[in-house]
């Protein structure tokens, strides 16, 4: 334990070990009223009626908690069709990212074929791009294609293909490749090894730890991507739940949205619940040291 | 090693004869590793060029032109004109100015007082910083749903009113209200999205040096005199890096308005920039002025990055 502002020492004696105690338990308290607050908030909020709703004041738990508003947004918003497009494109996305970004970071990592450098500078420098300013010319690009004139509107390839544009993530990777001694791959070299081998069987089973980040990345970006999804899949059959939702929220009534929101948001805390671990190391590995 | 000589591809591995020509066969090595190692990036470079370097020019080229039933045509500065005699183009910058400030007092003081508060606790570290991220792993649609219809309900039903009427403070009317839509929206949205920083800045928090607080309070330093003579100037680094990256993502509000406002708001009180382009592109059919105002919005954001990098670099200096 390394010392922070206040001594270890200080707050174990007397009153400094009072003060923290009660500090402590202030704190977790209202970080949980705070933070999980709204969620408890939500989740039984969307159990009760319309009524119940709006009554005031409001009660902390539902008189008569009933499922029918999560049954309704279930059928109502056909959310699992919505739920299906969203772990489909999300898994899509992961596919497309591991390989190309992976290989890409190993070829400027390892490789290191002529005018590397430049490239990936020219990655790098799309991170200073704001999202926004390239919305509408991206969404030109995908309606129609240059070269090929094809319109990628409800393809999820329209997903998949920016998604791996992400130059944060073959940063990662490549800063972790960068890593990896230079005598492994000489000695793999030496052995005969195609430079495909030596990435498969040597420098990913090494970088589980990063791939597992980047993978975690990828799979959170599409699930909370909004404006996007919005623009390329505009059809009922091809939405992500979050712009499902939307598109029904004008004419259904409140509790029932809610209720699908809360749906939507299950497979995430799920998911952060077991990978909190990774989650939290990769989000301060990737911006600390860069 | 095994699997190696069993799966690999023969015809590869066996190569050029290396030994009879020995300088060609070093250049011809080059160039193949060169190819290779070009064929590894092939993938990511198409994307990359067809979703971001493309599009980038695009949107320059695009906000000159004009496309009418197909035909497109040179307009010179007609869009930029049109954009910003938009009777919303003001009111978005004006507003988008106001939650950028707004968020960087609270959204921006609050993840680092929070920081230095976590990192001080001996337990329950894990549980509070799950507590502080878990908001950011869900769809921001998701949440701010939640805050449209249970939190800001303008009613004394909604959340934010019973718990003020219970204190017996003045409630309001939240997103109905035009003075309160920004705030309304700046509290959503750092709820949303702290949890990213505090874990930052905690991670930045721990790796200052222990003896510079020691030293500190043999010199008789208290604990505000620690934080801004030690903590602050030792995670400087960090801060005026945050400082920028939110400025920058703060600018392209969005998504709040959509869902909190139904995108203007009452009287256009929470149309933001962001939203006008939206508006323009997907509404007005105009993706041509929007294309412009994306431009507008990249020489406003390249302006503070400009000044942000000068004013960093002579930091270093002095």
């Amino acid at each position: 334990m390394t010392r922070t502002l206040i001594s270890s020492a200080q707050m174990r004696r007397g009153r400094g070990k009072y003060m923290y105690w009660t500090l402590l338990t202030v704190v977790i308290v209202v970080f949980t009223l705070v933070f999980v607050g709204p969620l408890y908030w939500m989740v039984t909020g969307a159990l009760k009626s319309g009524q119940e709703i709006a009554q005031t004041p409001p009660t902390l738990w539902p008189e008569d908690p009933r499922l029918t508003n999560y049954t309704d947004a279930w059928h109502q918003l056909d959310l699992a069709k919505l739920l299906f497009n969203t772990f489909y494109y999300a898994a899509g996305a992961l596919v497309f990212q591991l390989v190309l970004d992976t290989a890409a970071a190993y070829a400027l990592s390892k490789l290191r074929p002529a005018f590397g450098n430049v490239i990936l500078a020219l990655m790098l420098a799309t991170l200073m791009i704001p999202a926004m300013v390239l919305i509408i010319p991206q969404y030109v690009t995908v309606i129609d294609l240059p070269i090929l004139h094809v319109n990628l509107l409800d393809s999820p390839l329209a997903l998949w293909l920016p998604a791996v544009a992400n130059a944060f993530n073959i940063f990662l990777l490549k800063r972790f490749f960068d890593s990896i001694p230079e005598e492994i791959m000489s000695a793999a070299i030496m052995d005969g090894a195609t430079p495909l081998r030596t990435l498969w069987s040597i420098i990913l089973p090494m970088s589980r730890p990063i791939l597992g980040v980047v993978s975690i990345f990828a799979v959170t970006a599409v699930w909370k991507d909004f404006l996007w999804p919005k623009l390329v899949m505009p059809s009922p059959e091809t939405r992500t739940v979050s712009v499902g939702i939307y598109a029904f929220s004008g004419g259904t009534p409140m509790n029932v949205v809610v209720a699908a929101a809360v749906i939507a948001a299950i497979p995430t805390i799920v998911f952060f619940l077991i990978f909190q671990k990774s989650i939290m190391s990769g989000l301060t590995a990737g911006s600390l040291k860069g | 090693m095994a699997t190696i000589t069993a799966q690999g591809k023969p015809a590869k591995v066996s190569g050029p004869p290396r030994p009879p020509a020995r300088r060609r066969g070093r250049r011809t090595r080059r160039i193949q590793s060169n190819l290779t190692g070009y064929a590894f990036l092939l993938g990511a470079v198409v994307c990359f060029a067809v979703f971001s370097w493309y599009p980038m020019i695009r949107g320059i080229v695009m906000s000159f032109q004009r496309t009418r039933r197909g035909e497109t045509t040179w307009v010179g500065w007609d869009n930029y004109e049109r954009i910003v005699n938009d009777p919303s183009f003001w009111t978005a910058w004006k507003n988008t100015f106001y939650f950028t400030a707004l968020a960087l007092i609270l959204g921006y003081a609050v993840p680092f007082l929070v920081a230095i508060l976590l990192n001080e606790f001996r337990h329950a570290k894990g549980y509070l910083r799950i507590l502080v991220y878990l908001p950011v792993m869900l769809p921001p649609a998701s949440a701010l749903f939640l805050f449209k219809y249970y939190a800001y309900d303008p009613s004394d039903a909604g959340l934010f009113n019973a718990i003020l009427k219970f204190l017996h403070l003045p409630t309001s009317e939240w997103m109905q209200s035009t003075t309160m839509t920004m705030p309304a929206m700046v509290i959503a949205s750092t709820w949303m999205n702290m949890g990213a920083a505090v874990l930052i800045y905690l991670a930045a928090l721990q790796n200052i040096p222990g003896e510079l607080y020691e030293a500190a309070e043999v010199d008789g330093a208290g604990i505000w005199r620690r934080i801004w003579n030690v903590t602050i100037p030792q995670t400087k680094l960090i801060l005026s890096l945050m400082a920028m990256l939110q400025i920058v993502a703060t600018m392209q509000l969005f998504i709040e308005p959509l869902i909190l406002a139904n995108g203007a708001g009452t009287q256009d009180s929470a149309t933001s920039v962001a939203y006008l382009i939206y508006q323009h592109g997907f509404f007005q059919n105009d993706l041509n002025g929007a294309a412009a105002l994306g431009v507008i919005m990249l020489v406003v954001l390249g302006g503070f990055s400009f000044v942000y990098v000068r004013l960093t670099s002579r930091q270093d200096e002095t």
